[in-house]
């Protein structure tokens, strides 16, 4: 009786489409729990920080040694300077995207971990929605330390961290999202390597490196089409500049993407796993 | 008038793709009750309990638990049922405690419950002194008594268990076994899956013999044992096989043969042994037992049960 | 060749077969995507370096980079799967096959890899003009030698651990920063002296700066034995890292 009780009280705080937040909570408090299953966890979460650092200190600083100044709307800047925020998105997207497809697709295919929760009174939208949640914690935990840097290196201005971090935020959820309904559609590990060397073309080619106006035509096209570049552009916009209306198109590109990838995510986790 | 049962399914079907794996059954259980499916592998006692925890919708036919629909109102009917799955899905990056207390949020209990709710369960189930390890070392029997622990933290009216002592050594069954006997003394209804006949017999108020996807024979173990079978069963082991079975034709009501020894149902097995060395035959071993749910199961569908 | 170090060449690459087309991706695929973002996207800005174009200049580190990659990925999660979770070594072990004969076979069967694999290189950037010297033919066996010389060291390291999270570590703290700044993308001479010094002791520099010698036709910033010795005492001090941990793991 007690039982029937809380979870009545857990359903009248309900979110839009019977969503309980109680329950979605009930989902993030899991990876919580696990965090404390021991040191590798915790080694790969940290150490995921470092890789787009040291991306940043190699070709952003090494590299841009050589280079000298890029052009950023219409402006000369330090090599390095148009390198952070690529490498800032960078590491929203892989941050997210390492806690929603690899972590999900091993709980979803190997660990069983959502069978066992789909027989509560959880549903599978909120399971989507507790692991997204808990993939935007994992991803502003990297773009945080990774603004301190950039503001540490004098490669932005307070100002312009504070205003890149909620667009971050967005990166990550938007990307989440979208490789939370891809993992839905993996078969095995060997799909992974496909999934990775998807990442690493958006990670080279979106503006990360050179301006995509350096790009043949054709190919700066298809590459306007991409997440990454839209996240790229939005973060280099409010962290370097120039700030405009621009900007609107990209965060709309990330919202449907996040919106969309919840969306499917959730339709197919009830799918594969309620037969 | 009467409360309506708690699980009630009319011409439940369940199919994969073209398979069908449950073939239009009818069962009802009511309250306090502890009810059997009992059938070979692949009959489709999985798929039936996957239906009724209300992870698996139906393909046709009515189904309902608790007075409500298991499609539309899934949410609630699983908060009131505690799930034992076939495959342990445990969380393995998870504690023992943890595993219990974790499972608890997602029945909307407070944190303070949630703990009391383990160690009480911890204790039922005997793994206190586990409570701090890691699931991994577990034996495979106290996997499955975390499990049932697992599937008691939310109070559930109805405990459905999926093979809850297959793999388990004696000791560990009948542990699991007192454990049950315990709960449905709380008034709480079981349903269960076996292999096992002498489980069934233990546990089962009422059972289902299922064989294809369809129930072949309903009733208390002992009615069934009554109107399937007759009350002894004589075992004839012959050293040149069971061809002899056709010389023991008229022995008590019914011969089976099988591949490594032939069964004489009778009345009176020791009337029937007296028979079989009037005729002059001369088995290497003789055994008169009562008789068991097994024989029914191998007179309903011609099988033995564990192959 | 002892017949028990090709049998354990073959199991690999009879299982390499079915994964042939999955890693095809990182081997061939990623170098020249590497190419063309930082050699020519970024490269268009660095103008020329050392007297040659950007993009001839990290073609030779792009080379040894992709073989150094390759070695550790065969060598950490394989490796342990392995002793973990396929148990192939034990099984192994069960036969006439010896410790020597599973650790050089692995290393052997990474070198059949790498051989062709740099060829296709070779030949997918001569047609960026990314050669300036008939040398460049040696550079498969340049490969190859930074192959053997970072796979032994982490096979040591993958037979002794239990836990696959520490290859997070390994892949962050070893292999990404040996890519980036062992003289793939840019002089080490840029490098402040302690990161300079470390680049120097990492088989990744050696191997680059012999395979950057012979594609532009220039000596090597060290004598070429030099460059030789430190991938020779690699792959000694490796070998005998990783077969001690071999034995140690399989004598339980
Ligand atoms: N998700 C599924 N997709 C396709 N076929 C399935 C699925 N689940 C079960 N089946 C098939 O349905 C049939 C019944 O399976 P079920 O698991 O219900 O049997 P069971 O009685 O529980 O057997 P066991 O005693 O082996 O556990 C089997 O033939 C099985 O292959
Ligand atoms: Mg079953």
């Amino acid at each position: 009786m007690m039982t029937v009780m809380a979870a009545g009280r857990a359903l009248r705080r309900n979110l839009p489409g019977g969503v309980s937040a109680g329950r979605v909570g009930a989902v993030l408090n899991r990876n919580v729990g696990a965090l404390r299953s021991g040191p590798a966890y915790w080694l790969v979460l940290l150490s995921g920080f470092f890789e787009p650092l040291l991306y940043l200190l190699s070709i952003g600083v090494g590299v841009g040694a050589l280079v000298g100044t890029v052009p950023v709307g219409g402006r000369p800047v330090d090599y390095a300077v148009f390198v952070a925020p690529a490498m800032l998105a960078v590491s929203a997207m892989s941050g997210a995207l390492a806690e929603t497809t690899f972590n999900v697709f091993f709980k979803f295919k190997y660990a069983k971990t959502y069978d066992a929760v789909l027989a509560t009174p959880v549903r599978p939208v909120e399971i989507a929605l507790g692991e997204l949640m808990w993939a935007l914690v994992r991803c502003l935990f990297y773009t945080v330390l990774f603004l301190v840097v950039m503001v540490v290196l004098g490669l932005t201005s307070v100002g312009g961290a504070l205003a890149a971090f909620p667009a971050t935020a967005l990166v990550g959820v938007a990307f989440g999202a979208t490789g939370m309904a891809i993992s839905t559609f993996l078969r095995g590990w060997q799909d992974f390597d496909l999934l990775t060397t998807g990442q690493f073309t958006l990670f080279l080619f979106s503006g990360t490196f050179s301006p995509v106006q350096d790009y043949p035509v054709v190919f700066e096209v298809i590459v306007t089409l991409t997440p990454l570049y839209h996240a790229v552009e939005l973060v280099r916009g409010l962290a370097v500049g120039p700030v405009g209306w621009t900007l609107l198109v990209h965060a709309a590109y990330l919202v449907v993407m996040a919106v969309a990838g919840l969306w499917v995510a959730a339709r197919r986790i009830g799918k594969l796993l309620l037969v | 008038m009467a409360e309506e049962p708690l699980i009630v399914a009319r011409g439940l079907v369940k199919r994969f793709g073209e398979f069908t794996a449950v073939d239009g059954i009818d069962v009802s259980v009511e309250r306090g009750e502890a009810f059997g499916f009992l059938g070979p592998n692949g009959a489709g006692k999985s798929s039936t309990m996957r239906m009724i925890s209300c992870v698996s919708p139906p393909t046709a036919g009515e189904l309902r638990i608790l007075g409500m629909d298991p499609v539309r109102d899934g949410v609630a009917i699983r908060g009131r049922l505690g799930v034992c799955p076939q495959l342990g899905n445990l969380d393995t990056d998870l504690s023992v405690f943890e595993n219990l207390t974790t499972y608890a949020r997602y029945f909307g209990l407070s944190r303070a419950e949630a703990r009391r709710r383990a160690t009480e369960l911890l204790e039922f189930v005997q793994l206190a002194d586990r409570a701090k390890g890691k699931v991994e070392p577990l034996s495979g029997g106290m996997k499955q008594r975390l499990t049932i622990a697992r599937a008691l933290v939310n109070d559930p009216e109805i405990v459905l268990l999926d093979e809850p002592t297959t793999g388990l050594d004696p000791q560990a069954r009948h542990l699991l076994w007192e454990r049950l006997y315990q709960l449905k003394r709380q008034g709480v209804t079981l349903v269960l899956t076996t292999h096992y006949m002498d489980e069934a017999e233990q546990l089962c108020d009422r059972l289902v013999v299922m064989d294809g996807g369809r129930i072949v024979a309903e009733g208390s173990p002992r009615e069934l044992i009554d109107r399937y079978s007759t009350p002894e069963v004589v075992e004839l082991r012959f050293a040149g096989g069971a061809e002899v079975a056709v010389k023991l034709d008229g022995v008590g009501e019914r011969v089976d043969a099988l591949p490594d020894r032939v069964l004489v149902y009778a009345r009176d097995g020791d009337a029937a042994v007296a028979e079989v060395h009037r005729r002059g035959l001369s088995p290497s071993s003789v055994l008169v037992r009562r008789s068991t749910l097994e024989d029914v199961f191998l007179h309903l569908t011609g099988r033995t049960l564990v192959d | 060749m002892a017949h028990s170090t090709v049998a354990v060449l073959e199991r690999h690459l009879t299982l390499y077969r079915r994964l042939f087309w999955a890693s095809a991706m990182s081997s061939f695929l990623l170098p020249v995507l590497f190419l063309v973002s930082i050699g020519l996207g970024v490269g268009g800005y660095v103008g020329d370096l050392g007297g040659v174009s950007y993009l001839q200049w990290i073609v030779p580190g792009v080379m040894a980079a992709t073989a150094f990659q390759m070695a550790v990925g065969e060598t950490t999660y394989p490796v342990l799967g392995d002793f973990k979770w396929t148990r192939g070594y034990h099984a192994m072990r069960a036969t006439p096959v010896r410790i020597g004969d599973m650790v050089a076979g692995q290393v052997l069967f990474m070198v059949v890899r790498v051989l062709p694999q740099t060829a296709v290189f070779l030949a997918i950037v001569v047609l960026f003009g990314g050669l300036r010297s008939w040398w460049s033919v040696v550079t498969p066996l340049v490969c190859a030698a930074v192959v053997v010389a970072s796979a032994l060291p982490v096979m040591g390291v993958s037979a002794r651990i239990d836990n696959d999270g520490y290859f997070a570590l390994l892949f962050r703290f070893v292999m990404i920063p040996m890519t980036l700044f062992a003289g793939v993308f840019f002089p080490v001479a840029q490098l402040p002296l302690v990161a300079q010094w470390l680049a120097w002791v990492s088989p990744l520099w050696h191997g680059v700066e012999l395979c950057r010698a012979a594609t532009l036709g220039v000596a090597p910033p060290w004598p070429i034995w030099a460059h030789a010795l430190c991938l020779v005492a690699w792959t000694v001090a490796g070998g005998w890292f990783a077969m001690r941990g071999f034995a140690r793991r399989l004598a339980v």
